[in-house]
């Protein structure tokens, strides 16, 4: 009974329910595409060291986990390295330098300087993984090959400030690995010797004559270990700081500002959804006074009418959640891979759930309502 | 004839403030099976009151009201709602119909609501409203639906669960004088013909010209029971309404030019 009293009453007033449905269909798409941008700027930023091949990432403990301020020399590798339960180390090390893409088109990336074969070094989809500790090669990730064309084989090159000259680098691309950006930008990945004779430097330089590293990757014999073995790093080794791969990314520069602006944005979109829909239910219910009077009078009881709404409820949100997912999809065919914005299953299937939610919670101040209503009062008796 | 409804002293009372208004009071009646009763008074009589008691929507202030012998005051509130869908029909002054459904959906829709639409029933829904000339109106949504063609659908839907009592407030009250003369008509024949008790509430004295009883109710007490069919004919026909009389009314529905409207009846007290 409640299911034919909501379908019928949807479908003699499809025009106005079908509004409502495009109006949460909309919603739907701005929070899906609000998470996107969230996943998709979030991705930009943590990818690498998501990724990363080790467990831990020791940071010099004056840096304040920030990777640009830290500093590590070779002896706290060697040092790191003797900590039990570690299992192999990698010393990392970023910078940001242009490629030139021909023309005048150039592409900033993030040059990451790694010890091939050890923790920081990618994985190569297709070609090979660096091998050599001082080539002229470089592993490239898949947002850098999306955006360049670059292919197994193919040289670019670099353009890195030293001092106040403009010096250029060719590199040749051995190997290409999944997504793996680091600081919004795309990356390449080559020997941290190599790294280091082509990173941008300043006029004077505190450590000339020292290979140091931004951190290191700590790969560990038991990955459940994780625990005891900061632990025992921070102790055994001086002045570090060891912290796992989600506390990193957290404290990327801008990192958690920027996602909780973004979820903050979200979670509006779905207050306002709520509104929205609480606001054209209750509006509706008041419409329907007499009816719902009319409809006790003759024996109809509060669970038929409460049911009947939150059927009516339930079609609207879904069929506005099929609309928001159409156009979702559309969006995402339309997108090139370029722009960060990822939609994955789960960042969907929680706009999609949320909206599912929102819907009765938006329509209970009305259903509420209907079943307040006095027949004898509704129908001036 | 079986007794179908019964009021025993039956009171209303409401506070207001430090005062006390008895809407109700002691009113004893009983209405038998295949009998069509009007209740008439003048606004604030208490007939409505009396009315929305005898449906349970409105609880007694004292007394007792018995449909098929079930005492009605005893129940709970989903109890009197499911009594009121199973055993009582009723129509209203306005607002009468669902507007999302169809005619005939309306009319099913008491079946519906008891778990009894079938085959059947949908058949004798559509009798029920072709019986008044509603045939080719079945599929229509009441907004495509005079008001007396909407009454005649909610009378239809008052009738098609046999309920034990048929109540009618103000059935006429938003119809000219000729169709809401058809809709208390077609209402009565319909409850002598399927041996329901009927109560109509008017105000309209001309309405009661097919009633068996008459009762007239006067700051909620009932002043006057009027049983003699000739006395009920002749007040509904000197009734002091404005409007045409019922000769008038009765000339007009036969096809005969409709009588001069400016001659007015005169009234008994």
């Amino acid at each position: 009974m409640p299911i034919y009293l909501a379908l019928k009453e949807l479908w003699r007033n499809k025009g106005r329910f079908f509004l409502v449905s495009l109006v949460i269909g909309l919603i739907t798409t701005l929070v899906i595409f609000v998470g996107a941008l969230a996943e998709g700027l979030g991705a930009g930023n943590r990818e690498y060291l998501q990724k990363l091949n080790g467990e831990l990432i020791v940071y010099n403990k004056n840096a304040d986990l920030l990777i640009g301020f830290s500093r590590l020399g070779r002896d706290k590798l060697s040092e790191i390295q003797r900590v039990p339960g570690v299992e192999d180390v990698g010393p990392i090390s970023f910078s940001s330098v242009s490629i030139l893409l021909g023309g005048d088109k150039r592409l900033n990336i993030s040059l990451v300087g790694v010890e091939p074969g050890r923790p920081g070094a990618p994985p190569a989809l297709t070609g090979q993984e660096l091998k050599s500790r001082s080539s002229r090669e470089a592993v490239i990730e898949r947002s850098m090959a999306l955006r360049t064309g670059l292919k197994v084989g193919d040289k670019f090159t670099i353009k890195s400030t030293q001092g106040t000259k403009d010096q250029f680098y060719t590199l040749q691309v051995i190997g290409i690995s999944d997504g793996r950006q680091y600081s919004l930008q795309p990356a390449a990945f080559v020997p941290l010797l190599t790294w280091d004779e082509i990173k941008p430097s300043p006029i004077v330089e505190d450590n000339k004559g020292e290979l140091t590293s931004n951190v290191i990757a700590v790969h560990l014999d038991n990955p459940n270990d994780l625990k005891p073995v900061k632990q025992r790093i921070e102790e055994q080794v001086a002045e570090v700081v060891a912290v796992d791969r989600v506390t990193a990314y957290q404290n990327t520069p801008g990192y958690s500002a920027q996602q909780s602006t973004l979820n903050t944005q979200g979670t509006f979109v779905l207050i306002i959804g709520t509104l929205v829909i609480g606001g054209f239910f209750q509006i509706q219910t008041l419409q329907k006074v007499p009816q719902t009077g009319m409809l006790k009078a003759i024996g109809t009881s509060n669970a038929t009418i409460a049911l009947a709404a939150i059927v009516q409820i339930v079609v609207v949100t879904l069929l506005g959640v099929v609309i928001g997912g159409v156009a979702v999809l559309a969006l995402k065919l339309s997108f090139p891979p370029t722009i960060p914005i990822v939609f994955t299953g789960n960042a969907a299937l929680a706009g999609i759930v949320s909206i599912m939610l929102i819907g009765p919670i938006g329509g209970i101040v009305s259903i509420r309502y209907a079943l307040r209503v006095e027949p004898l009062k509704a129908l001036g008796l | 004839m079986a007794t179908v409804l019964e009021t025993k002293s039956v009171n209303k009372t409401y506070e207001l403030g430090t005062s006390i208004i008895r809407a109700v009071q002691d009113v004893s009646v009983s209405v038998q099976a295949g009998e069509f009763v009007a209740l008439v008074g003048p606004s604030g009589s208490g007939k409505t009151t009396l009315l929305a008691m005898l449906a349970g929507l409105l609880k007694p202030s004292g007394g007792n009201i018995l449909i098929d012998g079930t005492e009605l005051g005893k129940m709970s509130d989903a109890e009197r709602t499911r009594f009121r869908r199973e055993r009582i029909g009723f129509t209203f002054q306005a607002n009468n119909l669902v507007p999302f459904l169809t005619a005939r959906e309306n009319v099913e829709l008491m079946l519906r609501l008891n778990g009894r639409l079938n085959r059947e029933g949908k058949e004798r829904a559509q009798e029920l409203l072709v019986r008044l000339g509603l045939s080719d109106r079945l599929r229509n949504l009441p907004r495509q639906l005079s008001g007396g063609q909407q009454q005649r659908v909610a009378i239809a839907r008052a009738l098609i669960h046999n309920p034990s009592v048929v109540l009618a407030d103000e059935p006429t009250a938003s119809l000219d004088t000729e169709r809401a003369f058809q809709v208390v008509e077609t209402f009565a024949s319909l409850i002598h013909e399927q041996k329901r008790a009927g109560i109509m509430v008017t105000h309209d004295l001309r309405m009661c010209q097919h009633a068996d009883r008459m009762i007239q109710m006067m700051d909620g007490l009932v002043v006057r029971v009027i049983k003699d069919k000739s006395e009920i004919h002749e007040i509904a026909r000197t009734s002091k309404i404005e409007g045409p009389t019922i000769q008038e009314i009765q000339t007009s529905l036969s096809g005969r030019k409709s009588a001069s409207m400016s001659q007015r009846s005169t009234m008994p007290a």
